[in-house]
């Protein structure tokens, strides 16, 4: 089975500073993996990579089959490759369900329309849909600007799924959301996730999230990986203790 | 969902205003087709400045405009006025269409300098040019309609009606691109970039679309001036012309197509009045006008008739 991404000896440069080194990744569809590291330990330079924001000073990164290294992030995610940022990605001035609607009128099989309207009933219709799977429906008529950050990331996963992605990255898709939150989002979002069938990648640092939700465990340090196993294995090895965890190895 | 009313009032202006053209006292319809000409200008303005760009030389495309049309007249031998504007704007829509492979690399203070650069090169290149007539431009002969020639007073009346369809034109399809998603990129560009690329669309290709199309109508709003003024000169493609653009767009708002008609037909009243009652001061006073939507109407006259109708503005 050809893997639906696969990255091979990725690296990432700046200057002196060597932020990704012989980074090695493949994910199969239908893969839910957990990324963990303490910060700066390359794991948004590698979704960065992945998704077009950085180009790789070496290395390559193939999706379904196909050379993706250095398209632009727009050329990315027209092949089925979608992501959430770790600080929401938003229009800030339009409402929720607007923000949905700009989605799927970009995503628009065909391309985007110059004159069928955008708030038409079918595309109002699907922005709703799109609502009511992340459960946002209460904030449909909220400008973006102005939700809560729980619901904001939330939201900014829907807009990634607005053109069905085959797989997406979510860059920490709990931070900055208070303790009581962080849960019922993760759970939100996977939820949701599932139901579209979409091979998830997520940056994590609660390993009790990670433990819950990841069948795959790739734990970064210093810019190469430490580990790449499922979470009773990665989270029990020496190194992520040391290096992730903080735990003291004896 | 609130119902969309604008076609409607698009269609509404347009018959009151080919009956008003008919009608209406002799000294108005020069004035009432110069508002319109620059109404046309700032409804392409619009598409530019929701998308949080404003360019401080849009008078390259006015001036482009007024001039193609002039040389149309002066050197092709054509003389109707609908051949005209077609000229002007299929000039201007290319010369915006080559510029725009620029100009849609930049943003903010830079885009509106850029502009303001290429309108400034075009005036060099106009009032240094002895055979377009220098600093003094040259005379547009009285168009002639469908191919027929009538009296002055009948032309500047019929040039007043295709103002006035070309205007309700222009806005019924600019309206109809706002709304589309193509043109809902306006807010979403000005608000986060980096999500728009992240959709999958490219924020310079849909800034270049825009840029062409204000671009194009510009040049149209340029033909109908030069046609209605009888006249050219390269004070037209100058960064003041620019600026009274900016001024009337920000004067009118940009929540609406209908918006850029109001705004220029009050700009050319608060002009006209003030140069005649105070013509030593009447800058002054146009900057007073501004500097008082600012400070109480920031989203410009649009916001008055949204408040009216009970809307947000």
């Amino acid at each position: 089975m050809t893997a639906l991404l696969e990255a091979r000896s990725l690296e990432k440069t700046f200057g002196a500073v060597v932020a990704a080194h012989d980074i090695n990744v493949s994910m199969n569809a239908g893969d839910i993996i957990g990324v963990i590291g303490a910060n700066g330990a390359g794991k948004t330079t590698f979704i960065n990579m992945v998704t077009g924001y950085l180009v790789p000073s070496a290395g390559t990164i193939h999706f379904d089959g196909h050379d993706i290294t250095g398209l632009a992030p727009r050329q990315i995610v027209q092949r089925g490759l979608g992501r959430s940022f770790q600080i929401p990605q938003l229009f800030g001035s339009l409402t929720a369900r607007d923000n949905l609607l700009v989605a799927l009128g970009i995503a628009a099989p065909g391309g985007m329309s110059w004159r069928a309207p955008l708030r038409s009933r079918a595309m109002v219709d699907a922005a709703d849909a799109l609502l009511a799977r992340f459960n946002l429906e209460r904030y449909g008529d909220t400008e973006a600007k102005g939700l809560p950050q729980g619901v904001r990331k939330v939201l900014d996963v829907a807009m990634a799924t607005a053109r069905n992605p085959r797989l997406i990255l979510l860059d920490e898709p709990t931070s900055a959301v208070s303790a009581e939150e962080k849960f019922d989002v993760m759970e939100t979002l996977m939820r949701a996730l599932a139901a579209s069938r979409v091979t998830v990648l997520f940056v994590e640092h609660d390993m009790d999230i990670v433990a819950k939700h990841a069948a795959r465990v790739i734990a970064f340090y210093d810019g190469t990986i430490i580990a790449d196993a499922p979470p009773e294995v990665a989270l029990a090895t020496d190194d992520v203790k040391r290096y992730v965890i903080g735990e003291k190895v004896v | 969902m609130a119902r969309d009313r604008t076609l409607p009032a698009i269609g509404v202006i347009l018959a009151l205003g080919l009956v008003a053209a008919a009608f209406v006292p002799t000294w108005t319809v020069s004035f009432a087709t110069l508002a319109l000409a620059k109404g046309i200008v700032i409804i392409g303005l619009v598409l530019l400045m929701r998308a949080a760009l404003v360019p401080f030389g849009q008078a390259l495309f006015y001036g482009a405009g007024a001039y193609a049309t002039a040389l149309a007249v002066r050197v092709g031998g054509v003389s109707d006025a609908i051949l005209l504007v077609l000229v002007s704007l299929v000039a201007c829509g290319v010369l915006a269409w080559l510029l725009g492979f620029i100009m849609s690399r930049y943003r903010e203070i830079f885009f509106a300098m850029l502009s303001l650069s290429f309108s400034m090169i075009l005036y060099g290149v106009l009032v240094k040019n002895a055979d377009l007539g220098g600093t003094d431009g040259f005379t547009v002969a009285t168009p002639t309609f469908l191919g027929t020639k009538v009296d002055i007073p009948t032309a500047r009346r019929l040039l007043l009606g295709l103002a006035i369809v070309l205007t309700a034109g222009a806005a019924a399809l600019v309206h109809i691109y706002l709304r589309s998603p193509l043109g809902a990129l306006c807010e979403a560009i000005r608000d986060n970039e980096i999500r728009v690329e992240y959709l999958g669309t490219s924020v310079r290709r849909a800034i270049h679309v825009k840029f062409t199309i204000a671009g194009a109508l510009a040049g149209v709003g340029g033909a109908i001036a030069a046609m209605s003024v009888g006249h050219v000169s390269p004070e037209m493609t100058y960064w003041t012309t620019s600026g009274e653009l900016v001024f009337t767009a920000i004067l009118s708002g940009t929540g609406s197509v209908l918006a850029p008609i109001i705004g220029s037909f009050v700009f050319e009243s608060v002009q006209t009045l003030a140069f005649q009652y105070a013509p030593r001061f009447w800058q002054m006073l146009i900057g007073i006008v501004l500097l008082g939507i600012i400070l109480f109407l920031p989203g410009g006259i649009w916001s008055l008739v949204k408040r009216r109708a009970g809307a947000k503005p």
